[in-house]
């Protein structure tokens, strides 16, 4: 039976970047807006580097997972927190 | 169209330098205007306006303008709107620059080159100066600039901002243009054209410019990543941290001590000279007490300052603040800061008054004000004299547990005070302006390299001069405010007592004594409380006066210690350390917030806040040691 994986009411589990692990060589797919933001907060991601196709990896996690995160996306070091992290969509390579 | 010449006699050209922030920019304008540089605000806004001049070989004279750093021209802070502003020629009071000097990361065009490509819609003249060209050839980063220019279509010359000579080609091309002043096309139609082109597709071209003239190593710089490793490491890096806040605390304590004394015996022999030179009088007393005093109170701060200034500086160049801030973003998240809000609430240590400055780099409205309302409980250099007043008449000498001196201990729980109070009202404050929506870090982690020495003694320099001008000119018209309320009306004749009690001051802190009297405090402290409003420190030269004492400098600390031993209860001097680990007395940090948050409101909020929070804990702590010893 195929499965049309884009319809609506098939829940595919995406991977955002918070849930990525350390070292782990990913692929951007898509950054989403947060809800009650007017994009601008994406903007700036994508303006920071992190485009859909570019490669990225998180360093590390600050504190055992509960702080910010390290993130290495082109040639640049970010540090974000769990809020701007879970809005970029990746794919584990 | 004028020439070279005449652009020289007629006035310098005015240029502006662009780039990312960690670009080495300001390394670059250093090196361009040395200590030809001038440091105020742009009008309206609490951002940092750097402007200098210098002279090229050829004779052309230059005026720069060191922008903030920006990582786009449609602007997501206040400091990327004024560089927005500016080259777009929408500043009022700003003249447009005649051409950019667009300084980008030469390891890190990836990221630099995309605001180039923005700015190069804007129409107007610009130069690439490829900055940190030693650190990228040494990396194995090899650039094609020929072939790099003629992707871009604009000129690029290397440079290498930290080293002697390193602008020498960005100098040499600038003594070749011929740009002039203010034709530029209209700022509004490239920003809309910025906006509606797809920052994908400039990265897309950024990529094909690099993939034609830049060959580079997949890895990043392997120091950064070693450093890192130890500095972010979860149980080494608190650890490290830690240890570089104990050491810079050291540093301030102990080196700090042989300049301070050295300038307060420079400000005693100053004293002591125009003392025995003039005869006695009024104009003696005002120069004496109220100039010299004045001048001498805000200097003796000045090595602290600066110490403590090497030290933020130094490791702000090396790239190792945004560790630390990361390191305590958890924390300071908590409570409703940003790991950014570190490095201010760090200077306030010193002095508030740069602390506050310095929350300009935080970009969330509600986390900068938060940030400027909580930075006046960190223990700053003005308290020391007050504490060690009253630590060294009312705390014995004493070992506890054989290794802590008690009197030091008790110095470090008020510092402990100070912090944690700090974090307490921030929760407060967090809950009460309902920050609602979470905030970003979204930080950038540059490279690490040594600081150097230049920047660092430029950024002291400009920290100096800002703390003597703009304290200094507080403090000294304070003072002799204070001076003038201290000594008139005179005692009538054969009148009992310290002639201060007769003055204007003495009558402010009889009416005092009524409200501080639940407190502890007696209408001597309440006297001096008042000058003590120009700086904290001032509170202790006005205890000596009120106790009508004639020495000066350490003889009168041990005096006064004496005195006040002897006549005060424990109560009362706990009452007054809790006073002075909350209360506002200085009237040069109101005066700044007042100019940062651009009105009254908030400093005086801050200061209600501050001495009703001040009061409270005074009347707990008078009361429960009360009980205690009663």
């Amino acid at each position: 039976m195929r499965v049309d994986l884009h319809h609506p009411n098939i829940r595919v589990n995406r991977l955002t970047l918070d849930q990525l692990p350390p070292r782990q060589m990913a692929v951007i797919r898509h950054v989403h807006v947060p809800p009650g933001d007017d994009g601008r907060l994406r903007r700036r991601l994508l303006e920071l580097g992190f485009v859909p196709g570019e490669r990225v990896q998180v360093l590390r996690r600050v504190f055992f997972g509960r702080g910010p995160l390290t993130v290495r996306v082109g040639t640049s070091t970010f540090a974000m927190r769990k809020l701007e992290s879970s809005l970029i969509e990746v794919e584990a390579h | 169209m004028k020439s070279p010449e005449a652009a020289t006699a007629a006035s310098p050209l005015l240029i502006a330098l662009v780039g990312n922030p960690n670009c080495g920019k300001t390394a670059l304008f250093n090196r361009l205007t040395g200590a030809r540089q001038k440091v105020g605000n742009y009008a309206g806004v609490t951002v940092e306006r750097k402007e200098g001049q210098f002279t090229s070989p050829a004779g052309r004279q230059w005026r720069v303008l060191d922008l903030p750093g920006a990582y786009s021209l449609l602007a997501a802070t206040p400091d990327e709107a004024v560089t927005r502003d500016v080259i777009t020629g929408h500043r009022a009071g700003e003249s447009m620059p005649a051409g950019l000097v667009c300084v980008v990361d030469a390891t890190n065009l990836r990221l630099n080159l995309r605001m180039v490509l923005e700015m190069q819609t804007l129409g107007l003249p610009m130069v690439l100066a490829l900055n940190m060209m030693d650190q990228a050839r040494q990396r194995g980063i090899v650039i094609d600039t020929a072939r790099l220019q003629a992707e871009l279509g604009i000129p690029v010359v290397e440079s290498v901002a930290v080293k002697p000579g390193g602008e020498a080609a960005l100098v040499a091309h600038l003594d070749q243009v011929e740009w002039q002043v203010g034709h530029g096309p209209r700022g509004e139609q490239a920003l809309a054209r910025i906006e509606q082109t797809s920052v994908e597709d400039t990265h897309r071209r950024v990529g094909e410019i690099l993939a034609r003239s830049v060959s580079m190593p997949d890895e990043g710089s392997r120091m950064t990543a070693l450093v890192d490793h130890w500095a972010l490491h979860p149980v080494v890096g608190p650890v490290i941290l830690a240890g570089i806040m104990f050491l810079m605390f050291q540093a301030v304590f102990s080196w700090a001590a042989a300049p301070m004394d050295a300038i307060d015996a420079g400000v005693g022999w100053l004293g002591n000279t125009v003392s025995t030179a003039m005869p006695e009088g009024m104009l003696r007393s005002l120069l004496i007490e109220g100039v010299i005093g004045g001048a001498g109170g805000v200097l003796i701060f000045l090595p602290q300052i600066l110490i403590l200034f090497a030290f933020i500086l130094a490791l702000e160049d090396s790239g190792y603040l945004p560790r630390a801030a990361l390191l305590l973003d958890r924390l300071m998240a908590s409570v409703g800061l940003s790991g950014r809000a570190f490095i201010p609430l760090l200077s306030s240590f010193a002095c508030a008054i740069p602390g506050i400055m310095a929350t300009r780099t935080i970009a969330n409205p509600r986390d900068r004000l938060a940030t400027i309302l909580i930075a006046p409980l960190m223990t700053c250099s003005a308290r020391l004299p007050v504490y060690a007043l009253l630590i060294s008449a009312f705390v014995p000498e004493r070992e506890v547990l054989g290794w802590f001196n008690l009197q030091g201990l008790v110095l470090f729980a008020l510092y402990l005070a100070g912090i944690f109070s700090a974090m307490v009202v921030a929760l407060v404050l967090k809950v009460v302006m309902r920050q609602g929506q979470a905030q970003t870090l979204l930080m950038e982690l540059p490279d690490y390299h040594l600081p150097h020495l230049r920047n660092l003694l430029v950024g002291l320099w400009e920290r100096g001069r800002i703390f003597v001008v703009r304290v200094g000119t507080v403090i000294l018209s304070m003072t002799i405010v204070l001076w003038f309320l201290s000594n008139f009306p005179a005692p009538p004749p054969g009148a009992a007592g310290a002639p201060i009690e007769h003055s204007f001051a003495g009558m402010i802190g009889r009416a005092m004594e009524v409200v501080f009297s639940p407190i502890g405090f007696n209408w001597q402290i309440c006297i001096a409380l008042v000058p003590g409003m120009a700086a904290r420190e001032v509170a202790v030269a006005a205890l000596g006066t009120v106790y009508a004492m004639s020495e000066t400098g350490d003889a009168l600390d041990t005096a006064l210690g004496h005195l006040i031993a002897q006549s005060w209860s424990l109560p009362t001097a706990l009452s007054l350390m809790t006073w002075f680990v909350f209360a506002p007395q200085c009237l040069s940090t109101l005066f700044v917030v007042r100019r940062e948050t651009n009105g009254w409101r908030w400093p005086l909020i801050m200061a209600g806040y501050l001495f009703a929070l001040a009061y409270v804990a005074s009347f707990v702590v008078y009361h429960v040691a009360m009980a205690f010893a009663g």
